[in-house]
């Protein structure tokens, strides 16, 4: 099986805090790390892997420093890696980061895909369902257990608002993956020498049969206009007086909205 | 649009490079230098005390689409599992009608499977009309068939803005569905206007877990589409008398490479509870212990409501996950909201900051939960919540 793993790496937003007086991100210390739920869909890799035989492909697409959270990959026992990497790709969103990553793994064949649920600085969840339409191949979101996989098809379990349901796909087939479906390994210490040894494999714009109306800003339909604190500043009205008085005043309060 | 340094005006004060959320931003030979990895999101303008940084100005036309004036009227995706329109449907129809009365056009809601009961029970709510489909293979949510057929529907019909929930099952198929029409989507919206200038839908969503939040426009494609998150639109009012056309869509060649053998629900009572309640009593870190929660529950009990909490409370173990509510946990809006011993943390406001009536009880006065809150009493929940029970006992007599 070749199995290739989308990872991302993302500021740990646990880490983000906001400056209330400029009201803008403080980054300052905070760390860049594997998107935790690529963690997950490396995890998930290495295990069909190891029941299945195969190769472990991760690949990434951002800025040169995303080459450490390949390394990491790689330390976790990924086989191989790939940067997609070119000024050209700068200011993707949703689509076009989609359509990038298409572009590259039709170049490197695989049986199935994994990603993240979503990445954590976005929380879109989209590129995943994307890559697939754009491979032409059918997706499964959300798996939360791979219970079979055959050699042309497989079942798993996909999280659904009020349950779950056992969902049935030939391969290929890019499945992305929840937090329930297992638990991260560490890296070992063999891992991590082979990470720092690892050849980074790099593609450019012109490593990729791509449309140049595709990618980067051009490609990205959709524009950010502003970002702004989420505080939404209205006035309170605080009940003031002693306790019985405070008390009083609420129910009162709540007795003209008839909510008494 | 870019965003470019007036090298002139730039003092090297570094404070844009504090404001750029994407780390994009550093200072070369004291002047400010934009990376090529701009995500262009404007963060950075409005902190430059010099004016030094403005958006590049488009060229002029250049990206004008002649065809987006021929894509007119707002969609909602009705979503449905065994045979039931969810909730989130109701709620977007409420939203959609208020674009579309906004800009004038019509509201149509887009049903895959259920019947025509439900169909009509749409237009009760507030659709012009429905486009509906009984083709069995898409009984059960699917996302092949689901986007083929939307992909579809929306090639014949041209809609400029449409919307789904943002639930598992519209977050997993429209994605396929914007891919194959080159459109934009926005993700998890929690506002949605339109801009009285361009006629562009805005779409406001959180990102980076919270902690601030994001217009986003797709500006040169169409349609506009958004998935939105469940229980943050209002409702319209449902009106028995009201009808419109129900139009039955025809379509054969449907195709799956996934099959569906088995749903396995496993909603239990309380979920249901907690986001259908009309009264919240939540409780934060604030109650020191799980013990704590037991008064909260005799008031959510006398009020008929439920229990809720922060994550601080499930963190710490006091109550489970399922009673959590924020950005990782349930979104909320019923009428009233307690929140006691919870300082309002953006991750806990955006799940609950859209209830009618929120009262805070918090012994720090410069709680941020006060910015938000209806009502506002300063002071040890463990004296007020008592005294509240008592007086609403004495009131119910
Ligand atoms: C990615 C991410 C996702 C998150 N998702 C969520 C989420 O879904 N939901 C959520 O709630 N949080 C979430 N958080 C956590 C959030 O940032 C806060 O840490 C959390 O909401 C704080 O909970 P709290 O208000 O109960 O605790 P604290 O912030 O510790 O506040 C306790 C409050 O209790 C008051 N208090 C103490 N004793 C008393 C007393 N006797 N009487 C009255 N008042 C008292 C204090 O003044 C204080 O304001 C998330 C964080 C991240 C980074
Ligand atoms: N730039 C990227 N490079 C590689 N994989 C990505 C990238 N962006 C997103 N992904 C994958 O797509 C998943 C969903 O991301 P998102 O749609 O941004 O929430 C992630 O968990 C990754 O598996």
């Amino acid at each position: 099986m070749d199995i290739v793993v989308c990872i991302k790496q993302v500021p740990d937003t646990a880490e983000v805090k906001i400056n209330p007086i400029t009201n803008t991100l403080i980054r300052e210390g905070v760390p860049s790390i594997i998107n935790p739920y690529d963690l997950h869909a490396i995890e998930a890799a290495l295990q069909i892997k190891e029941s299945k035989g195969g190769k472990v492909t991760v690949i990434t697409m951002g800025p040169p420093q995303a080459e450490e959270a390949l390394r990491e990959a790689i330390s976790m026992g990924a086989d191989d890696a790939y940067l997609i990497s070119d000024r050209a790709f700068a200011g993707s969103d949703t689509w076009a980061t989609a359509y990038t990553l298409s572009k590259a793994i039709e170049r490197l064949g695989f049986d199935i895909i994994l990603c993240g649920k979503q990445a954590i600085d976005g929380d879109t969840a989209q590129v995943g369902p994307e890559i697939a339409e754009f491979l032409d191949i059918p997706h499964i979101a959300y798996v939360k257990k791979i219970e079979i996989i055959g050699d042309d098809f497989i079942t798993v379990f996909r999280l659904m608002d009020d349950g779950y349901d056992v969902v049935e796909s030939s391969l290929p087939v890019l499945l992305t993956v929840v937090k329930e479906l297992n638990i991260p390994r560490l890296p070992s210490l063999r891992g991590k020498m082979a990470a720092k040894k690892a050849i980074i494999n790099k593609m450019t714009f012109g490593d990729l049969s791509a449309d140049e109306n595709n990618v980067g800003i051009k490609g990205s339909p959709t524009k950010v206009k502003n970002i702004f604190a989420p505080h939404a500043k209205c006035s309170p009205k605080m009940l003031h007086g002693s306790l019985e008085e405070k008390v009083e005043s609420l129910i009162e309060e709540l007795r003209t909205l008839k909510c008494l | 649009m870019p965003v470019v340094i007036k090298v002139d005006k730039c003092t090297g004060c570094g404070l844009c490079v504090d404001s750029c959320p994407f780390s994009c931003i550093e200072l070369k030979d004291n002047k400010a230098l934009i990376s090529e990895y701009c995500n262009e999101c404007n963060a950075c303008l409005s902190v430059c005390p010099e004016g030094a940084l403005t958006e590049f100005a488009p060229k002029e036309g250049i990206l004008q689409n002649d065809q987006i004036g021929k894509y007119r009227g707002v969609w909602v995706f009705a979503e449905q599992r065994n045979g039931k329109v969810a909730q989130v449907a109701i709620e977007l129809i409420g939203a959609g009608r208020k674009l579309a009365d906004t800009l004038q056009v019509e509201l149509s809601a887009v049903l895959f499977g259920s019947n025509e009961d439900e169909a009509k029970e749409l237009v009760r709510w507030g659709a012009d009309k429905v486009l509906h489909s009984n083709n069995p293979l898409l009984d059960r949510f699917n996302d092949e068939p689901y986007s083929q057929l939307m992909v579809h529907l929306i090639k014949e019909h041209k809609p400029e803005i449409v919307l789904a929930g943002a639930t598992a099952i519209g977050r997993s198929f429209l994605p396929r569905v914007a891919g194959r029409l080159k459109t934009g989507l926005t993700a998890d919206c929690t506002a949605l206007e339109i801009d009285k200038e361009t006629g562009n839908l805005l779409q406001i969503r959180p990102a980076f877990g919270g902690n601030i939040m994001a217009t986003i426009l797709c500006p040169e494609s169409r349609p506009q589409m958004a998935t939105v998150r469940p229980r943050v639109m209002k409702r319209n009012t449902y009106n028995p008398e009201r009808t419109g056309n129900i139009i039955d869509v025809p379509f054969d060649n449907l195709t799956s490479r996934t099959k569906v053998l088995d749903t396995v629900n496993e909603t239990s009572e309380f979920m249901i509870n907690l986001q259908d309640a009309e009264i919240i009593v939540s409780g934060g870190r604030g109650l020191g212990g799980p013990k704590g929660f037991e008064i909260l529950r005799e008031l959510a009990g006398l009020l008929g409501g439920t229990v809720g909490s922060s994550r601080a409370a499930v963190d710490e173990g006091w109550i489970p996950y399922r009673h959590q509510v924020g950005q990782t946990g349930k979104t909320v809006c019923p009428k009233i909201y307690f929140a006691c011993g919870i300082s309002g943390a953006v991750q806990h406001l955006v799940g609950m900051q859209s209830s009618d009536i929120i009262i805070a009880i918090n012994k720090n006065p410069e709680s941020p939960i006060f910015n938000v809150a209806t009502y506002g009493i300063v002071g040890d929940l463990y004296e007020v919540v008592p005294h509240l029970i008592k007086k609403i006992k004495e009131a119910k007599q």
